[in-house]
């Protein structure tokens, strides 16, 4: 029976091919008493015999696939799984507490992943937490008696169902076989989407059900063009699918020869197209895609893919190569922007009723100095190697603004007397996504050197809908005259002052918005990698003449969403 | 008992790969092996424990054999410092 399933668009493309449930086990467990201590170790011995035979093949495959580097973390799991200090350990416990072999494993697995992460000079060894962890979910599942998901062990073309996706589950995929994801969860701006994009793999994310309505091994057709998924496709639907694959690889080929070719509408203006990343591996996309720049470079994933928080070397590293990368192009970096749904384990937050409104971004910055100075430091140092501009996310009021701005010419001061070479050119701006700032614009344009709008947290903020709440998310209204009047107010206030203005939000990319936002002139369109060309050939047909009429109508004439909606698509289909 | 001193050399310690090694080596023996360090002593045949000692650049460390191929042991170790560097 052919079934289909709707989500999310999260990442464009079409892709045919098995299901591959990546589904994480309950391996939850109630701690018993055990009177017979030699039955529970015997029984653990099993497990770690079953798990060792495991990981042989594991390794295996993933050297087959994925290169003796990758496979030898498998080794590092064996070892652990020999040991007789850990082994030996869980014996030793089951026998001396009378506790069932799982209580005795989470116990001293436990203790030694405390050992490894307290060694916080030693990040090595802090990564060895890892491995400890990995293990004990094997030798868990194997004395549960439940099946782990093993996706390193994938040798065909599948389509990966799951419930969401870590940064450490995709570091695990191959790329060869995997041609796409469908997830339960999460939304056009969740990392699984992010990371989509940026692996350029077709997704379709927030179907909140797909995990149980697809088996192990059924066809699937992922079309990330229009965010669904069918189940059991019909020869007719392949058939139907396969051709639009084949038109969308045609259009892409036709994208491609914009490549090189600045972006320019119709009329002879010219606009910058930059690319959002998150981490320097991304380069690679927005250079293969022709971006003018970066237009958000969302460092909080220095923070999140570390153990603890990253020392000023090594984000000093990470920032110079993207700005020699850019070989001169502007390159806009948002400090840290932590808080909200972005939680470091080693920086404990408080608990939030409202965490969106709460603690984050530049109000942890300008609360935990170290932290933000750390950061600026590296920033300058990093300066000297290409065209760095800055900016603050969150910033509320000016106050906010001035005080971060305080910070970061104490550290410049610094740097120089030093004698470091420090870039005299830096840019200061700020994320335009908080209300009251919108509202404010003209006076924040006075000290700014720009304005980035933010359009998903400023559509959550405007309208007070949590963009992660699907009973609200018919109140993500991007095309809302409210939003539209505060992104023009943004836009303008920013040109009386000879200031520039940017949007970095998922709307910048949007065949709806970019019209509207070429009509009110805003400079710079910031967006995923593979949205560059797209929008540079909807650009290229467009002549601003005429959509700053339809703009103006947009902004003053417009009532809702979708009379907008209608007004844009009315004006392309002429 | 065999007993053997080493004057660690290597610049980032014993980690990583070295580690991995010399438990490798010891692993094949029979005999108990253990290395002290700074006081400490732990099972040279367990990753976790040589790991966790963080030995680093210039220590002193001893590796004691017991049992019937202990000499054997301590040859095949002594190899594997010099292999890896991690002594002289």
């Amino acid at each position: 029976m052919v079934k289909t399933i709707k989500g999310i668009a999260a990442s464009d493309g079409i892709a045919t091919a098995e299901a591959y449930l990546l589904v994480q086990p309950d391996l939850s467990f109630d701690k018993k008493s055990i009177s017979d201590a030699d039955a529970e170790v015997s029984r653990l011995k099993d497990a770690i015999a079953t798990s060792d035979a495991e990981l042989t093949k594991i390794r295996d495959v993933a050297k087959e696939s994925l290169g003796e580097e990758e496979a030898q973390v498998f080794d590092a799991h064996k070892m652990i799984l020999a040991d007789p200090e850990f082994t030996g350990a869980v014996e030793q416990e089951i026998k001396d507490q009378s506790v069932n072999a799982e209580q005795a494993l989470d116990d001293v697995s436990k203790n030694f992943i405390a050992i490894f992460e307290g060694m916080t000079d030693n990040p090595y060894m802090q990564e060895r937490a890892a491995d400890v962890r990995d293990v004990t979910k094997r030798v868990m599942a194997h004395l549960l008696g439940v099946e782990l998901p093993n996706p390193s062990l994938i040798d065909h073309e599948v389509i990966i169902i799951a419930h969401d996706l870590t940064p450490s589950d995709t570091a695990q995929l191959n790329k060869k076989y995997v041609k796409g994801f469908v997830t339960d969860i999460g939304g056009r701006t969740a990392h699984s989407a992010i990371m989509a994009r940026s692996l350029e793999l077709p997704a379709v994310v927030g179907t909140n059900t797909i995990t149980g309505d697809v088996k192990e091994g059924q066809t699937v057709i992922l079309d990330g063009l229009n965010g669904a998924a069918i189940i059991d496709p019909s020869d007719e639907d392949i058939k139907k699918y396969d051709k639009m694959a084949k038109d969308f690889a045609a259009q892409k080929a036709e994208w491609e020869k914009l490549k090189n070719e600045a972006t320019v509408t119709a009329d002879g203006k010219h606009f910058d197209i930059a690319a959002n990343i998150g981490t320097p591996d991304d380069l690679d996309g927005v250079i293969a895609n022709g971006a003018e720049g970066i237009g958000l470079y969302r460092t909080e994933f220095l923070y999140m893919q570390s153990e603890e928080l990253p020392t000023e070397d090594d984000q000093f590293e990470a920032y110079k190569t993207v700005l020699e990368g850019m070989k001169g192009k502007p390159v806009v970096v948002r400090t840290m922007d932590i808080g909200g749904d972005k939680h470091l384990s080693y920086l404990p937050l408080p608990e939030e009723m409202n965490p969106f409104l709460g603690y984050r971004a530049i109000r942890i910055s300008l609360d935990r100095q170290e932290i933000f100075r750390t950061q600026l430091r590296a920033l300058l140092r990093a300066s000297a190697f290409g065209q760095l501009r800055i900016m603050f996310p969150m910033i509320g009021t000016l106050a906010e603004f001035r005080a971060a701005k305080k910070i970061f010419e104490e550290e410049k001061a610094k740097l120089v007397e030093k004698g470091v070479e420090v870039s005299d050119h830096i840019q200061l701006g700020m994320m335009m996504e908080v209300p009251a700032a919108a509202v404010l614009a003209d006076q924040f344009a006075k000290e700014v050197d720009f304005f980035s709008i933010g359009t998903n947290d400023l559509i959550q903020y405007t309208m007070a809908a949590d963009r992660g709440n699907e009973h609200v998310s018919y109140l993500y209204q991007p095309y809302n005259p409210s939003i539209l009047r505060l992104v023009k107010h943004v836009i303008d206030s920013a040109h009386a002052e000879g200031k520039w203005a940017g949007m970095c939000g998922e709307a910048a990319g949007d065949n709806i918005m970019v019209p509207l936002l070429l009509g009110m002139g805003l400079d710079e369109y910031s967006m995923s990698a593979t949205s560059v060309l797209r929008v540079r050939s909807l650009m290229k047909k467009m002549s601003t003449a005429d959509l700053k009429e339809l703009a103006d109508r947009a902004v003053n004439e417009s009532i809702t969403n979708e009379d907008n909606k209608k007004l844009v698509e009315s004006y392309i289909n002429k | 008992m065999e007993k053997k001193e080493f004057h660690i050399i290597a610049e980032t310690g014993i980690h990583a790969r070295p580690a991995t090694m010399l438990v490798q080596a010891a692993s094949k023996f029979a005999s108990d092996i253990n290395i002290e360090f700074n006081g400490k002593s732990v099972n040279l045949k367990s990753i976790m424990g040589v790991m966790s000692l963080g030995v680093g650049q210039g220590a002193d460390v001893t590796i004691t054999a017991d049992g019937d191929d202990a000499s054997e042991a301590i040859v095949a170790i002594s190899d594997t410092m010099t292999k890896e560097g991690l002594a002289e």
